[in-house]
């Protein structure tokens, strides 16, 4: 249990996938415009990442592992969450339409973030249990979350920020990652 | 278009990293120190041109409806490749890109090339873009590794550079001086950029 609660705020806070590991930066950047969007792209993502991680779990005990065909880890963990991703949006489609058409083409392109494949190959190099891996993408993706709200916010009051000209735009926005990403590391001690 | 102009698209005024903005998960990682960022740099224009050849060989054979999957496959098995090969003949610099070396199924740059230059070209101006899109990755990658390692730890590709009275920025070599110094040479590209459109109009 102890082991547990250290992977759940290692992911959260100290390695925190976006601003620490560098998962997931094509999202972080560009669907970061208005908070309402990135708290429906953290939602997803971190549905996508938990069934993700019991996925490929299940797949690397009982297939991979068996049959030593480790090698194929990376074109069969991709293809898993591909199918995954549009399975999400079928189902999304059928039980709940609002959600769907608010998430719109944030959905499919959840397949090409890097924190999702980064997940599941942190938890095959770890070693993680079932619920371990369970526990780690879950946090991991509250992390991304939680990284992507609080950027959000801070670009939304940029839009009114006087901003030299050649800064604009994106090179601001890495700044400010920098600096979100530089007061993270001030949790580097917690645990 | 010739293959002369699509060579140095890539390199230059479509790089990557500065103009196009894609692949920036490994980018902001690996760029600690020179030696990483020209390994990434290999490794990834290795995968791009092989994928980029092969998906535009498949041209006729693969169906419209699900040619993101079959370029996602065939990326994949590249990157497989690479990752075996790295592991057996370069296994420290395998080690220290780690898990970025899979990823490189995700890095954006191999996909929009698949899908905005292989799937629409020939064979040999597919190789030249996967070639020129690769290195304009890579001379990114270096710049921003040479930038960080020199600040960060006062050596480039390994040699110690600054005098011994020199204070090491331990910050560039920490995430966030990966985030503060790309944007900085993204705003310092913009710059100059603007400064020659003035000029030109003057």
């Amino acid at each position: 249990m102890p082991n547990l609660f250290v992977i759940f705020f290692g992911a959260i806070l100290i390695n925190n996938f976006v601003l620490t590991r560098f998962l997931g930066i094509c999202p972080f950047l560009g669907v970061s415009r208005k908070v309402e969007t990135a708290i429906g792209m953290s939602l997803a993502v971190i549905f996508v990442m938990t069934v993700a991680s019991l996925a490929t779990w299940t797949i690397q005990t009982y297939l991979l592992i068996p049959f030593e065909m480790l090698y194929l880890r990376t074109i069969a963990f991709i293809l898993v969450i591909a199918v995954l991703v549009q399975f999400v949006e079928m189902v999304m489609l059928k039980v709940t339409p609002t959600l769907y058409q608010a998430l719109g083409v944030y959905l499919p392109l959840i397949t090409t973030n890097c924190a999702v494949l980064g997940v599941t190959l942190i938890n095959l190099n770890e070693n993680y249990t079932l619920v371990e891996s369970l526990v780690h993408g879950f946090a991991g993706a509250v992390g991304f979350g939680l990284a992507i709200v609080i950027f959000a916010g801070i670009r939304e009051r940029l839009d009114y920020a006087p901003i030299p000209k050649a800064l604009e735009g994106f090179p601001i926005a890495l700044i400010v990652a920098g600096l979100l990403s530089m007061s993270f590391l001030g949790f580097q001690g917690l645990l | 278009m010739s293959s002369l102009r699509v060579f140095w698209r890539g390199l230059l005024d479509e790089n990557p990293v500065f103009r196009l903005l894609l692949g920036m998960c490994p980018t902001l990682a690996v760029s600690t120190a020179a030696v990483n960022g020209l390994g990434m740099g290999l490794a990834a224009t290795a995968v791009l041109v092989a994928s980029n050849i092969l998906i535009s060989l498949m041209r006729p054979i693969i169906p419209d409806k699900i040619r993101i999957p079959c370029y996602i496959v065939v990326i994949a098995t590249f990157v497989t490749m690479v990752d075996l090969l790295m592991e057996a003949f370069v296994p420290g610099l395998h080690g220290v890109l780690g898990i970025f070396i899979p990823l490189i199924v995700v890095n954006c740059i191999i996909l929009q090339r698949a899908e905005a230059f292989a799937s629409k070209n020939g064979v040999f101006l597919s190789a030249i873009d996967g070639i020129g899109m690769g290195l304009g990755f890579t001379l990114a990658l270096i710049i921003l590794a040479s930038v960080r390692e020199v600040l960060g730890a006062g050596t480039l590709f390994g040699l110690t550079l600054m005098p011994a009275a020199f204070e090491p920025m331990k910050l560039m070599v920490s995430p966030p001086g990966a985030f503060i110094g790309l944007g900085l040479i993204i705003g310092l590209i913009n710059y100059v950029q603007n400064l020659r459109e003035v000029r030109r109009r003057a």
